[in-house]
């Protein structure tokens, strides 16, 4: 019978939850690494039984925790993440050039057929991969080296790299989204880089319409149509049918296109999700009233599914790595909030259930289906 | 209390000295270490040769008291030996005999801040 597990990273400490293919019922386990941050923990798609954790504080740095056993026991494995060579300067807040300094890894991305194969997603803004189930990382210095890198400022959260797509059908491709900075891809394997941000506008910077600078907050992508793209911007939820080479608002209706997480249906490669957030003022939901957003026709018209979530004096906020979907049928969709709650919907976001209420605030969230 | 083994040696010797070591709980906790630790330095007893001891002895340390990239002192860190606060002293200086002697263990201590 199937299972899922979820992979819960929250600011003090990993939890692991388990339920059968019913999704009612959640076990709960944790916390892992209590009282550190972990801002993301991810599963191995090559082996499940793989898991790492990005185990991070403000104290005592960064730490790569990994579990060879779905999670029950971890031992700690590479953290040395140095950029190649002199690391050069990105922009500071106040527009001064600042040397690019490592602080923590806020996305891992497992290969999806060898086990052994992992990338991080750092800040400050680079990409490492460790081909050695993360002993050991070698930074891919062409994406901070790009010459717009010295224009690159750092979004409200850090100079962090946050998303990293790998194209199932060529693992040569591969899209990559900094806070922010905005959208990198390659056709190389990660060697040259080149900016896709075309179409995204953003008022609140010089120039709206820059070809680097966008508060690109996540983008996620459909297996089976890889060159499709969804985007939560940090205003405007983007969509592009040409893998990043451009992009159209597919806001629509939405009671508020600002927002941090996004998900996409995982056998409706034109459904997707969105948590919509008052504004980047206010990091609660508008009204109080916790609603996931559904669209059926890839973005422009949208759903709210509110059943079983609160409605009224509601004021978490869904960070941009704490929204999932497991491969079950019907979908199963999850996200966390800054609250603590992870909820769960296993009929597609028809109807929601939290599986566990009283976390840390969380940071990230992932699902694996077991057979 | 002085773990047994401790400061066989000290200063400057050419011989090894044995340097206690007092860690925060949330760095016994990552290593699986108890408060207290002995670390074996070789040559002149200094908070660089200290850390250097402690990551190479365990190496899941490495990277968690002084960034990796600059050797300096993470910002929330601080190190103390008896009475005196040494976060701020040159990693080349010679810590005090107390602790070269193993009479005092170095102290690493994980600031208080946040509120």
């Amino acid at each position: 019978m199937s299972s899922v597990r979820l992979l819960v990273g929250t600011r003090k400490g990993a939890f692991v939850l388990t339920s059968d293919s019913r999704r009612e019922h959640w076990e709960v386990e944790g916390p892992h690494f209590g009282g550190w941050e972990v801002y993301h923990v991810a599963g191995s798609k090559a082996n499940p039984e793989r898991i790492w954790a990005s185990q991070t504080s403000s104290w005592f740095g960064q730490v790569l925790q990994r579990s060879d056993d779905g999670g029950k026991t971890w031992a700690a494995v590479g953290n040395e993440f140095s950029y190649e060579g002199d690391p050069g300067t990105h922009l500071w807040y106040d527009g001064t050039p600042r040397p690019w300094e490592f602080k923590r890894v806020w996305h891992l991305e497992p290969s999806l057929d060898d086990p052994d194969l992992v990338w991080a997603g750092a800040e400050d803004a680079a990409l490492f991969r460790s081909e050695d189930g993360g002993k050991s990382w070698q930074e891919l210095p062409g994406l901070r080296l790009h010459p717009s890198g010295p224009r690159w400022q750092p979004g409200a959260g850090g100079l962090c790299l946050h998303t990293i797509l790998v194209h199932p059908g060529d693992p040569a491709r591969m899209v990559v989204a900094i806070s922010a900075a905005g959208v990198l891809s390659t056709r190389d394997g990660g060697s040259t880089w080149a900016p896709a941000n075309r179409g995204l506008r953003s008022q609140f910077i010089p120039e709206p319409e820059a070809e680097v600078g966008h508060c690109v907050h996540k983008v996620v992508a459909h297996p089976s149509r890889p060159d499709v793209l969804y985007m939560q911007k940090h205003w405007d939820v983007m969509r592009s049918d040409d893998w990043g080479a451009s992009w159209h608002e597919v806001s629509g209706d939405l009671p508020s296109d600002f927002g941090f997480a996004i998900g996409v249906h995982a056998h409706e490669p034109e459904t997707i999700y969105v948590v919509p957030i008052k504004s980047d003022s206010e990091h609660y939901p508008p009204e109080g009233k916790l609603r996931v957003y559904r669209s059926r026709t890839g973005g422009g018209e949208w759903e709210a599914l509110t059943e079983g979530l609160p409605q009224a004096h509601c004021y978490v906020d869904v960070l941009r790595d704490a929204m999932a979907v497991d491969s079950l049928e019907p979908c199963g969709v999850y996200f966390g909030t800054t609250g603590g709650q992870v909820y769960a919907s296993a009929d597609a976001g028809d109807t929601w259930a939290p599986a566990v209420s009283n976390l840390p605030a969380v940071l990230s969230v992932e699902a694996q289906t077991l057979p | 209390m002085t773990p047994a083994g401790a400061g066989a040696a000290g200063g400057t010797s050419a011989l090894t000295a044995r340097v206690r070591v007092r860690l925060p709980a949330q760095l016994q906790k990552l290593a699986q270490l108890p408060a207290e630790i002995v670390v074996a330095v070789d040559g002149a007893v200094t908070q660089r040769a200290v850390i250097d001891a402690l990551e190479r002895e365990h190496p899941v340390l490495g990277g968690t008291v002084r960034d990796r990239a600059t050797d300096k002192r993470r910002p929330f860190v601080r190190f103390f030996a008896g009475e005196s606060d040494l976060s701020n002293a040159p990693p080349d200086e010679p810590l005090p005999a107390a602790v070269c002697e193993g009479r005092e263990p170095f102290v690493v201590v994980g600031a208080i801040a946040g509120g």
